[in-house]
């Protein structure tokens, strides 16, 4: 069972992170307004759940300007994509290995 | 950590996924609206063309032109009910109704049905009305098709019978206005029903 919890991704221990990861890897990119409303946050708490995301390189963001209103789009990272499917088999390995022992 | 604690990221997991790409607020009651509006329409446009054909109604032109406008009639109407319905639903369940995924949703809607739209009136300016309602199923069906990947998956099948259905029509041509009925109408009230108890009920 522990060396399960090795392969947790400690940038995903946060519900809120998690939560970025999902959104963005279905979707191309998503600006901060969009991920607000998607997790129902705070905006202090979104921008420095996606700052840690961003140092990680797990995030990639794009500064733009919607007419002259700024506008901060977010995608996933090649990187970022392969730690969130790993973390999910991690999680499903878990499940599994909690199933068995019951 | 509780294994409920893992199952629960799991399923939030899914659930995000599931709101930040799919326009999920789709109301079956608008199908099933549009279902009966069409059907009206084509009991109206049945009743025209007997008219017609026992010499009654005038020329030709004036009753192709009744036709149009009973078939823009039942359009708007069918778009106006969805929109209303949808937005009532959306505005229930606490979702925005015009966002990404609702815009993604109408654009790949309507970038098939506008070239059908366009392929219809084509056809009829040249005279082949034999295949108008054939091909308006066709293309309607590929635009359900080609939109579900951004709504509720039910919508993939509702396209798919539309383009067989469509198919058929143009194996027996003659019977339009019947398979246009069968089309818009009985499947829209099918699916739209289906659609109503699987997921507002």
């Amino acid at each position: 069972m522990k060396h399960l919890l090795h392969q947790f991704d400690k940038a995903f221990e946060n519900k809120v992170r998690l939560g970025i990861m999902s959104a963005l890897v279905v979707n191309d990119s998503l600006d901060f307004n969009a991920l607000k409303e998607l997790l129902g946050v705070t905006d202090g708490n979104l921008a420095s759940h996606l700052k840690a995301l961003e140092k990680v390189a797990y995030i990639d963001v794009q500064k733009q300007f919607v007419g002259r209103k700024p506008n901060t789009q977010y995608a996933a990272t090649k990187t970022g994509k392969k730690a969130f499917g790993a973390h999910l088999d991690a999680l499903e390995a878990l499940l599994k290995a909690q199933k068995q022992t019951q | 950590m509780q294994k409920t604690d893992y199952l629960q990221d799991i399923s939030e997991i899914r659930s995000i996924m599931e709101r930040s790409s799919r326009f999920i607020s789709l109301s079956g009651l608008s199908g099933v609206m549009a279902g009966i509006y069409a059907l009206i329409g084509a009991g109206l446009a049945h009743w025209c063309l007997t008219l017609y054909r026992a010499g009654g109604l005038g020329s030709y032109r004036t009753v192709a032109g009744y036709l149009f406008l009973i078939a823009g009639v039942v359009l708007l109407l069918a778009i106006g009910t969805g929109i209303w319905l949808t937005t009532r639903r959306a505005r229930e369940q606490g979702q925005r109704i015009w966002d990404a995924t609702a815009r993604r949703l109408v654009v790949h809607l309507m970038i098939p049905l506008a070239v059908g739209g366009i392929f219809a009136l084509i056809l009829v300016g040249q005279g082949y009305t034999g295949i108008v309602a054939p091909s308006m199923l066709i293309f309607y069906g590929l635009a359900l098709i080609n939109a579900s990947k951004y709504t509720l998956t039910d919508v993939m099948y509702l396209g798919l019978a539309e383009v067989a259905l469509g198919l058929l029509a143009t194996i027996v041509i003659g019977y339009g206005l019947l398979f246009w009925a069968i089309g818009f109408g009985g499947l829209h009230i099918v699916y739209g029903a289906s659609m109503y108890y699987k997921y507002e009920r």
